[in-house]
């Protein structure tokens, strides 16, 4: 008996398969190519060919000021040794992008919050950039060098300095009657003096600050996170109590507001008139100025009993991917802008919100800096910077303090307790990174 | 008279074939069977089989910033994370969570589920209302509840109620004390996931005869007595599925977690699942494989042997 065929002859059966074929085959022709990647495969086969330009690809994230996509776009298209791809990163991007450097399919260069962390080199996923460094190292910011060495290399070049300090409202201070303060007694008590009503004293956060001034209290009281040797560095009464300080703040409801979904670091409730100082970032200065005219000073975070004042720097810094097909080729692009186009560093470090750039020698041409409170802050920095971690201070370091301060700023934990329980913890990553 | 030449499909000797058409089958029915089967087979081996096993691998290796490790451990990962605080308190935070969350989701998703059932206006409006939450994207509902609802600051939606009735803004997520974080994640969870118990307990109680409960009211039984003797014993099976299904959910809770909680990569460390911790530790900077690993496989392990006790003691599959 045979099946039912139409005019081709084929059976039903025959047609529906192909037809199913067709539809498969368009289906995938239709996920197409454009990955959003550089092609990889051009970069591949045009990498030693001379003439040929190759494609790198270079990955920011995505920054909270307007017109610095435009602005990095500007530099890679300056760039013409090689086609640069640049690719702007939304949402968590020092995870997506430590995931990336897993696969093939990463970036060529990528910047990375404070330098790539210890076992990102130690695992070989970047490249060493001292030599493309070379002699301008020593015009770069030694703090933040520092923080981007490990075992005499450096591994990323700095590409604009960001920095946290404290903002204060003049005209709140002086109708208390309240000389802006230089110790952290004088910030408590001021800070008090000046929870009235809905106004509170001091913003630190959406935390109280647990997340923020941690290490500023460390510092403030004489100790570091680690000290040289890489040995536990605040097992102290004395960093005990200063680390209290904040959970007494917390509980007189001094530092209790939110400002959700922002927090720390944008100014809103500082420039609505919602809290008299805070603690905040450069970049939010654009805003500040715009809202309060010249109604706000600036101070670094003080000092404790022991210590010194600080003001929080970190730095975005230019690295390469050890697993990139054409490292020479992205090291003398990541030479080429955040070493030698000067330019362009201080456009980027001062156009888009208020930055330092990382080459000491362009603060002097950055505009923003020169008076006012931008100059403040410059100066502030430059007096009191402190870099915002360590290298040997890693991921799971820093979880078991930010855990730690959180329960003894808003459980009232025992500090000496929290730092019996962390001490453990970090002495032994840090161990296993050093050996 | 028919003879054999007519039909030589089915009387034709067999000895002829192939071996390609014998592992095709009679009318190419294996063939076809892995037509249809083999993509999602493939799909299953490729995106669930093989990471569990590369995953099992890797817990027993130092993992850092690789998934090709070299440096093999032993138990040593297992031991570690046994042995940290902050994953046995994790551990703890979601037995805890699940004693909680699951009796109160199967008595309101029950208790929903008798009402529903027992309307006789718009029935369909009220089972659609309560489902279509469960529509709804989890991180969609975190985040609402997060910056909206509960925001901590005096714009938040209750804290302007609160404001309206004289009240200071509660910062709902930042305080510990009292832990009001708890009432806006089991509140988010209630709201995404009752409708769909609901609808189970639904088709459990229309399986029930309504000749039992007439029966039952003969002999005098009151509301209350009827839903003891009548409705509790028959909706055991579904009763079992459901919280079979509550116990696995509660465990592998991340969802709204992750977005109520987080903040700028860093997450408190109260009310944090064993997924949230895993998830810093292994996916984001720390990238350590190993140990994220081993924490995933002894998460596993409990929650095998959860349901199994929870099976035993509910007799699961027997018939009543």
């Amino acid at each position: 008996m045979a099946h039912s065929t139409d005019a081709f002859g084929l059976s039903r059966r025959q047609l529906l398969s192909i037809g199913g074929g067709i539809t498969a085959a368009g289906a995938l022709t239709a996920c197409g190519s454009n990955t959003g990647r550089a092609d990889s495969s051009a970069s591949a086969s045009g990498g030693a060919t001379s003439g040929e330009k190759v494609t790198l690809s270079q990955w920011y994230h995505q920054y909270g000021e307007e017109g610095t996509q435009q602005a990095v776009e500007k530099y890679a298209a300056a760039y013409t040794k090689a086609t640069v791809k640049v690719e702007w990163k939304p949402g968590d991007y020092d995870k997506t992008t430590a995931a990336s450097l897993l696969t093939d399919t990463g970036p060529d260069v990528f910047e990375y919050g404070n330098g790539p962390t210890i076992d990102m080199i130690k695992g070989k996923q970047v490249v060493d950039m001292t030599d493309a460094l070379g002699d301008a190292k020593s015009d770069f910011n030694e703090q933040i060098i520092k923080r981007y060495t490990f075992d005499g290399k450096v591994w990323a070049i700095p590409q604009l300095i960001d920095c946290i300090l404290l903002v204060y409202r003049k005209s709140m201070l002086d109708a208390a009657g309240i000389k802006p303060p230089t110790t952290l007694d004088e910030l408590v008590a001021a800070a008090r003096a000046l929870t009235k009503g809905d106004v509170k004293g001091l913003y630190l956060g959406n935390d109280g600050g647990a997340g923020l001034v941690g290490g500023n209290l460390l510092w403030g009281a004489g100790f570091e996170f680690l000290k040289e040797d890489g040995s536990f560095g605040f097992d102290d009464p004395k960093a005990g109590a200063a680390l209290k300080t904040l959970n007494t703040l917390w509980t007189e409801k001094v530092t209790q507001m939110s400002q959700d979904p922002k927090d720390w670091w944008a100014a809103d409730g500082f420039i609505a008139g919602q809290c008299a100082m805070a603690m905040t970032g450069l970049w939010t200065f654009p805003d500040i100025i715009k809202g309060l005219k010249d109604d706000f000073g600036v101070i670094p975070w003080p000092a404790g009993d022991g210590g010194k004042a600080t003001v929080t720097m970190g730095a975005y810094g230019s690295c390469v991917s050890a697993r990139s097909k054409n490292v020479d080729a992205a090291k003398e692009f990541a030479k080429w802008l955040w070493v030698d186009q000067t330019d362009s560093q201080v456009d980027f470090a001062t156009a888009y919100g208020y930055h330092i750039p990382a080459r000491k020698s362009l603060i002097g041409k950055a505009k923003t800096l020169q008076d006012g409170p931008g100059k403040d802050a410059a100066d502030a920095a430059f007096a009191h910077g402190h870099a915002q971690t360590m290298m040997l201070w890693t991921p799971k370091c820093q979880t078991a303090f930010s855990d730690g301060m959180t329960r003894i700023v808003k459980e009232g934990a025992d500090p000496m307790k929290e730092i019996a329980t962390m001490k453990p913890v970090i002495e032994a990553d840090v161990k296993r990174v050093l050996g | 008279m028919t003879t054999h030449a007519e039909h030589p499909a089915t009387t034709g000797p067999r000895v002829g074939r192939s071996l390609g058409a014998r592992l095709r089958g009679r009318q190419n029915q294996n063939l076809w069977f892995w037509v249809f089967v083999g993509p999602f087979v493939a799909g299953l081996v490729l995106f669930i089989y093989v990471p569990i096993l590369w995953s099992l691998y890797l817990s027993f290796f130092s993992a850092y910033n690789t998934v090709t490790p070299t440096e093999f451990v032993g138990l040593d990962n297992y031991i570690g994370m046994l042995k940290d605080p902050s994953f046995r308190s994790s551990l703890w935070t979601f037995i805890v969570f699940a004693a909680f969350i699951v009796p109160a989701t199967w008595a309101l998703s029950l208790g929903t589920a008798i009402m529903v059932n027992r309307t006789r206006v718009a029935q369909a409006f009220f089972r659609s209302v309560f489902f279509i939450p469960t529509a709804c994207s989890y991180v969609v509902a975190s985040l609402i509840w997060k910056m909206s609802i509960f925001s901590g600051s005096s714009t938040g939606m209750l804290n302007q109620a609160l404001k309206a009735m004289g009240s200071d803004p509660v910062l709902w997520l930042s305080v510990t004390d009292p832990p009001w974080y708890w009432l806006v994640i089991v509140s988010v969870r209630i709201w995404l996931q009752l409708g769909f118990y609901m609808i189970l307990f639904i088709a459990g109680l229309q399986r029930i005869s309504p000749t039992l409960y007439e029966a039952a009211a003969i002999d005098g039984a009151t509301g209350w007595q009827q839903f003891r003797y009548v409705t509790l014993p028959l909706l055991r099976p579904t009763s079992t599925a459901v919280i079979l299904l509550l116990i696995i959910n509660a465990f592998q809770a991340f969802d709204e977690f992750f977005n109520i909680l987080s903040t700028m990569g860093n997450y408190p460390p109260y009310a944090r699942p064993p997924l949230v911790y895993l998830y810093y530790i292994a996916l984001g900077s720390g990238q350590d494989f190993g140990n994220g690993s081993a924490g995933a496989v002894i998460l596993t392990l409990v929650i095998a042997l959860v349901a199994i006790v929870q099976g035993r003691i509910m007799r699961l599959g027997k018939e009543d």
